[in-house]
């Protein structure tokens, strides 16, 4: 790794420059998207036997008996596993990915259920077939006989505890975790006013559009296994099935191809489907492929929102928060696999861009006999805002204040910086804000949604008989975190350069960006810059890709790898041209000096000289022999030190997070006699710090805020008590069309770039949903008049609650 | 979700289709748009042994307007969605029609879908059954050795998802007549997103007098009951000018004549709001365009 | 279980015929994608809401997951494969979802790209409540649809400016 200094002077040249970096630029995936000719993982071998699930249709259950003799006639079956068929490397219980201390009872699930289910949708047999069809076919004659078992479901029920979601967790009771910072009981104790809230959130999912699916070949003669998988973390996925296959990592490939949409939901790993189709593969000595149907998505994949918050507050006259105390109810499902990540965010993230030195949260993390529980885009943060910015409300509603006016008292300043919350991240590490001006982004979305004459437009729409509310939601977001992620940079000989990170794409346009800091650190044409992301034979050392981390991380390490290959590319043309390096540099790919306009060497014949073999290949080889390198006899070609090649690693591991932060405001109109809800005006505010590609940035955000959207007015899911999920389809989980989404997005960017890292970037991926719920559902709030204290809310819901009210 | 196997039969005439339906009796399922059909079998909801294709029988892609007889149209079993909801021929003679298939699904599923299947699968969600009910219009049915026969709204739809048809009946057409004299429709709908089934559907039919007043005023509804309800709502708005009638108390008198069923999306008294307030909003709007200048005596 | 009658068809994808020995059920989106090895044409529900699947069938956009193969045979079908010209040049559609950045994961794309193709085709001057109606039934999860409206306003200006230099 170079030190700080030479990455942050590296990132100075970026920003004078900003030929690429900073520009609008298209992106280069695009050209096969829009002609078909991407590679999603089902794309992938259509000889392949395809592989199906016989799945749970039970939430609580024994697992009897399995009789599979009726599906062993069905034309086209290769073989069925149950739990028994499984070696015990296979078989065994799923790891618990992310331990923590406070996680005192977690629980794995087994690639195939063994004696019990914990919920509708987990795997207890599979099947693999000539293709999907058979194996369908062959599913549906298997027979399970299950004792069903009382079911729990919803975070109160189980912290009610009447039935226990997993037999030896009697109290449901996976982990509990407290956080303070100051003596927040004592603070509210002398407080001059006190509020004893309650907020819930439902549970909701990703539903990406492309699902699950794993494809796995084994290569006997080599002893290897590829597995391509449409997951967030090729590398770990790597990883957890070398171990299970008890193969070598070398022997073990695992490529992202194309991913449809992740959200979150494609971050849990090793999957059953993933060590049983690998597993598979390798047995039968064919290529096996799983791709997950609609309904399997949603009974199988993972879930996130949902949890109940009870708050405590002490503030003064003029809305200050003097002491917050929260407690909260998190509903993991049936596993924690994932560890308590996501209750963690919300915990910690709750305070906002607000000053809360009296501040405690603890929280509670329940089992309930649903599908297991991993970050959805925002990860915890949409709930912690929700609980934080209707609080305010209710301090404002409480006092007779302006909302913004409130939260204006309480926003921590520039002059704060960096503010230091007294809590620890996600990351383990001191959340400390390091960059943004809070005060400047309330002014700026008062701007943009027109705050301040909203009251006049309030009273018109009245006097037209129109019901018109206004919401605002602000957030901070720490992002970026590490441990580290890794780049790659080679210029070949032919011209071309070739970046890769070890991450994976689902669709944020990471080709496009990380070409554009290549192409600028290196001085080459963007159009020479090909990247690979998310294949562990490029680069077999990463992370992956979640909580908005990608810029920051994978940015940066290909901002040094390009950085490096750089500096030994003009090593080796000062060395060739007999000048010093620091009179040299390349602009369009051709090492050039500023007092000598008669120099000029192709980057080509700089990676040609790089590797000094004997023979004379192609033209570059040929051109290359024109400039002897000095040399002495005693000298070898390739120095002590020195390697062959123009290409090198960068590797970028962040101290802490770098703090965005943003604000939303939404006008809503709902109808007085249908209650249903209209977004009139939506504007988001938001800070990134510096932009790689505004124009892929405006688009994370309008795909947050349609999720943001979706998620206060439309999406749940819809257990009931038997914990039988009612709408695992997409007639029933009501993802937005184009007609369900704000008609346009206001949009208004501060950049305060962050000190903590050289290209000064902040993460941008889950920015556009944090703040949707809060701000929309104080809107419709605000327009009707009754408090509103669950999200998401309905029409019907609106309906209700006017019923009661006017009792 | 694949679908389980089939036998399958794609017949040109409709003479083979109807000897072909009758042989296979129980076992014959009729494939028309497949909108509704496939996804049940892709979801493997529901078997069916032998699927019977009509899309290569031509001669049952029609759609007529029908002169006398109450007017309105003659819409034959390949009549898509898409077309019917275009045609010129609807939006003369029958626009309630193409104003409830506004609401229904999305274009690339009423390119394929048909008006016809719609009914004959009886889905009480279902825009089409309801305007057949509204218009009292029937279902002309086929059976080989037999001679067609009309089956009136009323006896068509038995349940939720429940028809008369039985084994070896084909749907051939179907009859929406036109509202006699001065009149108007509207449909109107509330659906938790464009194109989603309705959580209550309304259409309405106005015919006024040659004083411009209401002397029938008729609705009927989707998703509030489980099969077509069509109101008579005549007395609580009739003998008034359209402009001050009292389509409040209409709307009153729906709110408690329909039986809606609670579900993920609303509950039952929202959707009995809903009757009550769209029962308001739809005779008001069709009440105007039946007093809108050159709607005198022309069916519509 | 007997096996199942396959039955021979020819499909015509994009103006150029292929055969094809199926079972009815396979759906017409299965064929495209593992018989004809086109894989553009993409499925993400199979009960016909997302729009993913969406082909023209005669130039009318139609839910590939609702139709059998067997129903398509002797039909006119275009798929996303189809939709760039004869040397591989974009279409005015195609180009205007670069130009917009009206596609992410590019998962959605296939299918909204043969409906608005066919849509311009029957309305070159749309306005933005036609614009709504007509991609209305195609789900996309990561683009929240604003570039995609204006992708569609982009491609009727493409096609408008590439008309006018035809008739010059």
């Amino acid at each position: 790794m170079t030190t700080l200094e030479e990455a942050a002077s590296a990132g100075t040249r970026l920003r004078g420059e900003q030929r690429q970096v900073g520009a609008r630029v298209l992106r280069l995936e695009d050209r096969r998207l829009v002609t078909g000719q991407g590679l999603f993982t089902d794309d992938i071998d259509a000889g392949a036997y395809g592989a199906a699930f016989v799945r749970s249709p039970y939430a609580h259950a024994r697992v009897v008996s399995i009789d599979v003799t009726a599906a062993l006639d069905v034309p086209g079956l290769v073989a069925i596993y149950t739990h028994e068929d499984l070696p015990e490397r296979i078989g065994t219980i799923l790891p618990l990915l992310i331990p923590h201390p406070s996680l005192f009872a977690p629980r794995t699930g087994y690639p195939l259920a063994r004696d019990v289910v914990h919920h509708v949708g987990e795997a207890v047999v599979m099947i693999v077939a000539a293709d999907r069809y058979a194996a369908e076919d062959a599913a549906e004659l298997v027979s399970v006989e299950y004792e069903p078992l009382p079911a729990v479901v919803g975070a109160e029920n189980a912290a009610a505890a009447v039935h226990a979601a997993h037999e030896d967790v009697p109290d449901n009771v996976a982990a509990r975790m407290v956080q303070e910072a100051g003596d927040a009981a004592a603070a509210i104790e002398v407080a001059p006013h006190k509020l004893d809230l309650r907020w819930d959130i439902t549970r909701s999912c990703s539903s990406p559009l492309e699902g699950r699916a794993v494809y796995a070949r084994w290569d006997a003669a080599d002893g290897s296994m590829r597995v391509y998988s449409s997951t967030q973390l090729p590398t770990s996925v790597r990883a957890a099935l070398a171990t299970r296959l008890d193969l070598p990592l070398s022997k073990v490939e695992v490529i992202a191809p194309d991913v449809g949409g992740g959200f979150g939901t494609k971050l849990n790993h090793p999957k059953p489907e993933e060590i049983l189709v690998a597993w598979a593969a390798r047995l039968l000595g064919h290529p096996v492929k799983w791709t997950e149907d609609r309904r399997e998505h949603f009974i199988s994949s993972s879930h996130e929102r949902e949890q109940v918050h009870f708050v405590r507050v002490g503030f003064d006259d003029d809305g200050r928060i003097l002491g917050l105390s929260v407690r909260f109810l998190h509903d993991t499902g049936a596993y924690t696999p994932y560890g308590i990540i996501v209750p963690i965010i919300t915990a910690t993230q709750l305070p906002g861009p607000y000053k809360l030195p009296d501040y405690r949260v603890e929280f509670t993390v329940l089992y309930t006999n649903t599908v297991i529980v991993t970050p959805y885009r925002g990860a915890g943060r949409p709930q912690g805002v929700w609980c934080m910015e209707r609080t305010m409300d209710r301090i404002a509603q409480y006092l007779g204040k302006d909302r913004a006016k409130v939260r204006q008292v309480n926003l921590v300043r520039p002059q704060d910086m960096p503010w230091d919350t007294g809590l620890i991240f996600q990351d383990g590490r001191p959340a400390v804000y390091d960059s943004g001006d809070f005060p400047a982004s309330l002014r700026l979305i008062k701007k943009l949604i027109g705050w301040d004459g909203f009251r006049a437009m309030k009273a018109q729409a009245a006097k037209e008989g129109r019901k018109l509310g206004i919401g605002i939601g602000c957030y901070v977001e720490g992002t970026g975190l590490g441990p580290y992620e890794g780049g790659y940079v080679q210029v070949e000989p032919s011209g071309r350069v070739l970046v890769a990170t070890g991450l994976s794409t689902q669709g944020q346009g990471h080709e496009t960006i990380l070409a554009q800091i290549a192409a600028d650190e290196l001085g080459v044409p963007i159009d020479r810059v090909t990247v690979t992301t998310g294949d562990s034979r490029r680069l077999g050392y990463a992370v992956g890709t979640f909580a908005s981390r990608t810029a920051v991380t994978a940015g940066n390490a290909v901002a040094l790898a390009a950085g490096k290959v750089r500096a030994k590319a003009l090593a080796i043309a000062g060395k060739a041209l007999g000048l010093d390096p620091s009179e040299l540099d390349i602009c369009g790919g051709v090492v050039v000096c500023a007092d000598r306009p008669d120099v000029a060497m192709d980057l080509r014949v700089v990676a040609t000289l790089s590797n000094p073999l004997r023979y004379a290949f192609d033209e570059q080889a040929q051109a290359a022999t024109q400039f002897t390198m000095p040399s002495s006899a005693d000298a070898p070609p390739l120095e002590a030190g020195e390697e062959p090649g123009l290409e090198a690693y960068g590797f970028y591991s962040p101290v802490g997070s770098v703090w965005a932060n943003g604000m939303h405001a939404v006008i809503v109109e709902t109808d007085p006699r249908t209650a249903e809800v209209k977004v009139l005006k939506y504007a988001v505010m938001h800070d990134c710090g510096n932009m790689i590609n505004p124009m892929v940035v405006e688009g994370q955000i309008h795909g947050g805020v349609a999720q943001g959207v979706a998620g206060a007015l439309y999406e749940r899911m819809a257990y009931d008590e038997d914990g039988q999920l009612q709408n695992a389809s997409f007639m029933d989980f009501l993802m937005p069309f184009v007609t369900e989404v704000p008609e346009h997005i206001d949009m208004g960017h501060l950049q305060t770039p962050s000190p903590l890292n050289p290209l000064g970037v902040k993460g941008v991926g889950e920015a556009g949903v944090i703040p949707a719920a809060a701000a929309i559902i104080a809107a419709v709030e605000d327009a009707e008049g009754i408090d509103i204290s669950r999200v998401p809310i309905s029409p019907d819901d609106i309906f209700r609650l006017r019923r009661e009210a006017s009792r | 979700m694949k679908p389980g196997p089939f036998d399958y039969s794609a017949p040109t005439t409709l003479g083979d289709t109807l000897t072909l339906l009758a042989d296979l009796g129980p076992d014959g399922k009729v494939l028309a748009g497949g909108q509704s059909l496939i996804p049940i079998l892709n979801m493997r909801l529901a078997r069916f042994p032998h699927l019977v294709d009509i899309n290569r029988v031509t001669e049952l892609d029609t759609l007529e307007p029908v002169a006398g007889d109450g007017g309105g149209v003659r819409v034959g079993a390949l009549a898509r969605h898409a077309r019917v909801e275009r045609s010129a021929v609807t939006v003369q003679a029958c626009p309630v029609l193409a104003q409830a298939l506004r609401f229904v699904a999305h274009p690339a599923v009423k390119n394929r879908g048909t008006v016809c299947g719609a009914l004959a699968h009886a889905d009480p969600a279902s825009e089409l059954p309801a305007m057949l009910a509204l218009l009292g219009g029937w279902v002309e049915v086929a059976h080989a050795g037999q001679a067609t026969r009309h089956v009136p709204a009323g006896s068509f739809f038995l349940g939720p998802l429940e028809s008369a048809l039985g084994p070896g009946d084909l749907v051939v057409s179907a009859r929406f007549p036109g509202v006699a004299g001065r009149s108007g429709t509207a449909f109107l709908e509330v659906a938790r997103r464009r194109g989603d089934y309705a959580l209550c559907g309304v259409g309405a039919a106005v015919t006024l007098d040659d004083d411009l007043r209401i002397v029938s005023a008729r609705a009927a509804y989707v998703s509030v009951s489980p099969t077509p309800l069509v109101l008579d709502l005549t007395d609580a708005a009739a003998g008034r000018p359209a402009a001050t009638a009292d389509y409040a108390a209409a709307g009153r008198l729906a709110r408690s004549a329909v039986s809606p069923e609670a579900d993920i999306h609303a509950g039952e008294e929202y959707r009995r709001e809903l009757a009550m307030v769209l029962t308001e909003r739809a005779l008001e709007s069709a009440a105007r365009r039946a007093g809108a200048p050159g709607r005198g005596g022309v069916t519509s | 279980m007997t096996a199942e009658q396959l039955h021979e068809i020819t499909l015509e994808v994009n103006g150029v015929p292929h055969r094809a020995v199926v079972p009815p059920r396979r759906l017409l989106s299965d064929a495209l994608r593992h018989d004809l090895g086109l894989r553009g044409t993409h499925v993400g529900c199979e009960h016909g809401v997302c729009g993913t699947c969406t082909v023209l069938l005669d130039g009318e956009p139609v839910r590939s997951c609702l139709m059998l193969a067997v129903q398509a045979a002797g039909r006119h079908i275009t798929t996303v494969e189809g939709l760039s010209g004869p040397t591989g040049e974009l279409s005015a559609v195609q180009q205007a979802f670069i130009e917009c950045h009206a596609l992410q994961c590019g998962f959605c794309t296939p299918g909204f790209l043969t409906t608005i193709t066919a849509f311009l085709e029957d309305h070159p001057e749309p306005d933005d409540a036609e614009i709504a109606e007509a991609i209305g039934g195609n789900l996309c999860r990561c683009t929240g649809y604003q570039n995609i409206k204006a992708a569609v306003r982009r491609a009727a200006e493409i096609r408008r400016d590439q008309a006018a230099e035809v008739t010059r």
